[in-house]
């Protein structure tokens, strides 16, 4: 275990994420001579997809299935790389001086990076309905991660819900594993073919395609799957059933667990408080950083790689913290011998063939996305869909005044789980693009430190003058 | 929107929709003024979304002695004022007058803070009200989490603070339940006067109206000119930690450090000269945090969860600013720092004085920015 | 609401509220609440309605939990530890633990 305490003032690059982008680029850097230090929150490396990697009970390979084991590889590599690899640490503060501000068990550190790489992936799409607060209520994802890490599968009445690989994918690892799943309600709208077809050539090319109708045979043969235009958790204290509605025809099931989970966004906060420039991606419905073909950000000298550069998945998440890393290393050791930069663009190239077709196949609907009456918008702060569409009625235009206004995004997750609603909210009641309304405006900590940490930072005589009085 | 709209649409229009524009908005329209507020866009520098909500008395004044009268008839207002926004839009802003503390860490804080008192309150024509000083236990009886390095403190009965973000909320749903345009994204690039009416410029538009008052904060300092006034300004950036929601600890509000009625802890009270509003220099954060902790040592383990830089509105001297336009009759500047505090006075004296079209001399006269000009001949 | 897949993890004793819950090597506390059917694992500090662990990946924030006396920390992040003793948040933190 690397402390606080061990760590040197500053490194050449600081890699900021332990998932394929982050230990690609890691690995890369370090080796190429480049001192490099990688931070990553959780207990281990692997980030969400390879989670666990180097931990996981689960010893029946075809359970998780061999793209999860594709990260054994990539994880031992960047453990032998020279870099030096710290888990359990909080990046909370990253600014434009690229001072990366860390918390490690308790303890803060400020380090500084001639170079940063943003590597903190994605998460999951917010996905407010009714109740989905609801003890019972969790994500795909988050369920997929307790399989991961502890062998935890769902064994009472369980129900799964939403668009996108990640649901098919887990109900399948579910099955293989022995646990339950009662119903996959599927609320992809079927219009979404429309755009989706003309982009099916170039999907039906790449290495998804044929694994992805697999794994939708494996999981329909075992399992009733309902297409659905409304989804709703119900129960008093806990989760006991989901409604669910087609064309108006509502049906009810008893349940335990709701699996909820419509596609991936880039986890946008750190970058943000950084000062980098976001776009709003009108395919993948979320702000995307504006990034150079080498993945550099608007701030000279941070990049942004793997999902958090736009969703493409893990092996492109990789190759794309290869590219970050290798312009890194030309930058601050140019006589460094590195991998042909060409191979690895085409590799990526072919990985990111037919995320189009994907993309707009599981757009989710806006009924999904854009709540209506009591559903909660914000979580932490407990602010209804209904709430935020009277302020903007009223006048109020973008999320940084809501959020003064209703406090919404003000509470520990900071945005993440009702960012997204808001700006959509907003853009739906002023008829504006999410473009124009824009996101938070975010600013660190991006993950809360102790007030005692942040006291026991290195202040400068003009910094106490500022306060003391 | 507002371009379709016919000519003199307005008897006000209010430029600046923070908190003085809105205040200002709202007694207008109980004035039945037809009344349209400008404001600029989601991401402007924003003084009324970075104010620590105080409703604050004790060393106001230092330098202007009838700041101090005006402070405590708009606390004394207070209480009304909430009254009156709660009946027309069920909104509580929790306003609270407990009194309020200034602590010291330090004999030397305490010793200059007994002296800051002492000559406000030994100036010519002051206000007659009470600020005492503590010693360490007198101010532990009523803030019992103090720790051991507060020294003591001075306390004023008259201090209080309100939930300032709702404010800010409340008077916009009640601006709006009176029927007052609000038009966002309607930065204000122009005004002229012509066949007794004004004109603003906009990027969506020209809004007409009777009068106009500037309550557009440190952008006053470009609007003013425009009409014949002044507003000498000089921002300065403040930065703000705030806390996860904790059950109630804390009965009093200190000038650097109060529990809201929601639960979250807010810190602060840096003056920088930086006027980036996106900025934010951690070794402040820093210092706030370690003053709070000594001052607090219960709230060491406390999250931060969120912290924030705004820009002060400052005019140079650090008084308001309210004046008539002598060569646009019908323009009047409303301008000063503490938006919380005096936002009774605006709704209730200043905006009734607009709505007359006079300004009371007998109130407001020290206030003029004439008083720049006087400093500099003398 | 789940079950261990293998029980080849060594046992952590740690105790929930004053009672004990057998984890194991590997589990984070919300791994461990969820694997010991533990319907909530706090209150909000708004409204008091029960939440449980999410996202499981450090984003939601729900799985706040008083770890050893530290109230609020996210127990989806935090290995179990033998003799950890977790506590359920009840609405606001206390301030001083």
């Amino acid at each position: 275990m690397i402390a606080a305490s061990d760590l040197a003032p500053s490194y050449d690059l600081v890699v900021i994420g332990g998932g394929p982008a982050g230990l690609a680029a890691a690995s890369l850097a370090a080796r190429a001579g480049v001192s490099t230090v990688l931070f990553d929150e959780n207990p281990g490396i692997g980030g969400q997809i390879y989670r666990a990697i180097t931990t996981t009970p689960v010893a029946d390979r075809a359970v998780l299935g061999e793209d999860y084991w594709a990260g054994t590889e990539l994880a031992a590599d960047a453990k032998a790389s020279g870099a030096s690899i710290v888990n359990g640490a909080t990046v909370w503060s990253l600014d434009p001086q690229r001072m990366v501000g860390a918390s490690i068990a308790g303890k803060v550190r400020m380090i500084e990076a001639k170079r940063v790489i943003i590597a903190t992936g994605s998460q999951e799409r917010p996905f407010p309905i009714p109740g989905w607060t609801l003890p019972g209520v969790m994500t795909a994802g988050g369920a997929q991660t307790a399989l991961k890490a502890q062998g935890l599968v769902p064994s009472g009445r369980t129900v799964m819900a939403g668009s996108g690989p990640l649901l098919w994918l887990l109900a399948a690892q579910t099955l293989r594993a022995g646990g339950r799943v009662d119903a996959i309600l599927d609320t992809t709208p079927w219009r979404n073919w429309l755009q989706a077809l003309v982009h099916l050539p170039d999907f039906a090319l790449s290495p998804y395609f044929t694994k992805g109708l697999a794994l939708l045979r494996e999981v329909k043969a075992k399992v009733p799957v309902h297409r659905v235009d409304r989804v709703e958790a119900v129960g008093k204290e806990k989760l006991s059933e989901v409604v669910f509605a087609s064309g108006g025809r509502e049906q009810r099931l008893p349940a335990d667990l709701l699996l909820l989970h419509q596609g991936v966004v880039p986890n946008v906060n750190l970058a943000n408080a950084a000062g980098v420039a976001h776009l709003w991606n009108d395919r993948q419905l979320c702000f995307v950083p504006v990034l150079d073909a080498d993945f550099g950000s608007s701030v000279p000298g941070i990049a942004v790689a793997g999902d958090g550069a736009g969703i493409a998945g893990g092996t492109a998440a990789a190759e794309r913290g290869r590219v970050a890393a290798i312009a890194a290393v030309r930058a601050l050791r140019p006589e460094a011998t590195l991998p042909d930069t060409q191979a690895i663009r085409q590799k990526l190239q072919r990985e990111e063939m037919g995320r189009a077709f994907l993309d707009w196949l599981n757009r989710p609907a806006e009924s999904f996305r854009q709540p209506e009456g009591e559903t909660l918008a914000c979580r932490c702060e407990e602010v209804t869909a209904k709430q935020v569409r009277d302020m903007a009625r009223i006048g109020c235009e973008g999320p940084n005044q809501m959020k003064a206004f209703l406090r919404c995004g003000m509470g520990p997750c900071q945005g993440r789980l009702c960012g997204l609603t808001v700006t959509e909210l907003i853009a739906a009641e002023r008829k504006m693009t999410p473009a124009e309304v824009g996101y938070y405006r975010l600013r660190p900590p991006v993950k809360p430190i102790t007030l005692a940490e942040l006291a026991s930072l290195p202040i400068s005589e003009a910094e106490r003058k500022a306060v003391e009085r | 929107m507002a371009a379709s709209l016919g000519a003199t649409d307005y008897d006000v229009a209010v430029v600046g929709g923070g908190l003085v524009g809105v205040a200002t908005a709202w007694g207008l329209a109980r004035e039945g003024c037809r009344v349209v507020v400008l404001d600029e866009g989601d991401r402007a520098v924003r003084a009324s979304r970075g104010n620590f909500a105080l409703v604050w008395v004790q060393s106001k004044g230092l330098g202007l002695a009838p700041y101090a009268g005006w402070t405590v008839r708009s606390s004394n207002a207070w209480g009304g004022f909430s009254d009156l926004l709660k009946q027309e839009t069920g909104l509580d802003v929790c306003f609270q007058r407990p009194g309020g503390f200034h602590l010291a860490l330090s004999e030397k804080e305490l010793e200059a803070r007994a002296d800051t008192l002492k000559r406000l309150h030994n100036q010519p024509g002051i206000v007659e009200y009470k600020t005492e000083i503590l010693d360490h236990s007198q101010v532990a009886r009523m803030l019992p989490d103090i720790g051991p390095e507060v020294v003591g403190g001075s306390y004023c009965p008259l201090d209080g603070h309100v939930n300032s973000l709702r404010l800010f909320r409340t008077l916009h749903t009640a601006i709006n339940a009176r029927g007052v345009t609000y038009l966002p994204s309607h930065r204000v690039e122009n005004i002229t006067k012509d066949g007794g009416e004004f004109r603003l410029t906009t990027a969506h538009g020209e809004i007409r109206a009777g009068k106009v008052a500037l309550a557009a904060g440190n952008a006053n300092m470009r609007l003013a000119p425009m009409v014949g006034l002044e507003a000498p300004m000089r921002p300065e950036r403040g930065q703000i930690v705030v806390t996860e929601r904790l059950r109630p600890f804390l009965n009093y509000p200190v000038v650097t450090l109060r529990q809201t009625d929601e639960g979250t802890v807010m810190i602060g009270d840096s003056k920088e000269e930086s006027v980036d509003p996106a900025g934010l220099t951690i070794g402040v954060s820093a210092t706030e945090a370690e003053r709070a902790v000594r001052q607090f040592p219960l709230l060491a383990n406390v999250n931060v969860v969120r912290t924030w830089s705004a820009i002060r509105v400052m005019t140079q001297d650090g008084f308001p600013i309210y004046d008539e336009s002598e060569t646009h009759p019908g323009a009047f500047t409303v301008c000063c720092h503490s938006g919380v505090t005096l936002a009774a006075n605006h709704a209730l004296t200043i905006a009734p004085m607009i709505a007359r079209g006079a300004l009371d001399t007998s109130l407001v006269a020290p206030f003029s920015a004439r008083r720049f000009h006087v400093q500099e001949a003398g | 609401m789940f079950k261990r897949l293998a029980d080849a993890g060594t046992a952590v004793a740690i105790t929930v509220d004053g009672k004990p819950v057998a984890a194991r090597a590997g589990d984070t506390v919300a791994a461990a609440l969820l694997a010991a059917g533990i319907d909530h694992c706090r209150t909000t500090p708004v409204t008091g309605a029960p939440r449980a662990p999410y996202c499981l990946m450090g984003v939601c924030f729900e799985c706040l939990v008083t770890v050893d006396g530290v109230g609020s920390r996210q127990g989806c992040l935090i290995p179990v530890r033998e003799g950890m003793k977790v506590e359920t948040q009840l609405g606001k933190r206390e301030a001083g633990r």
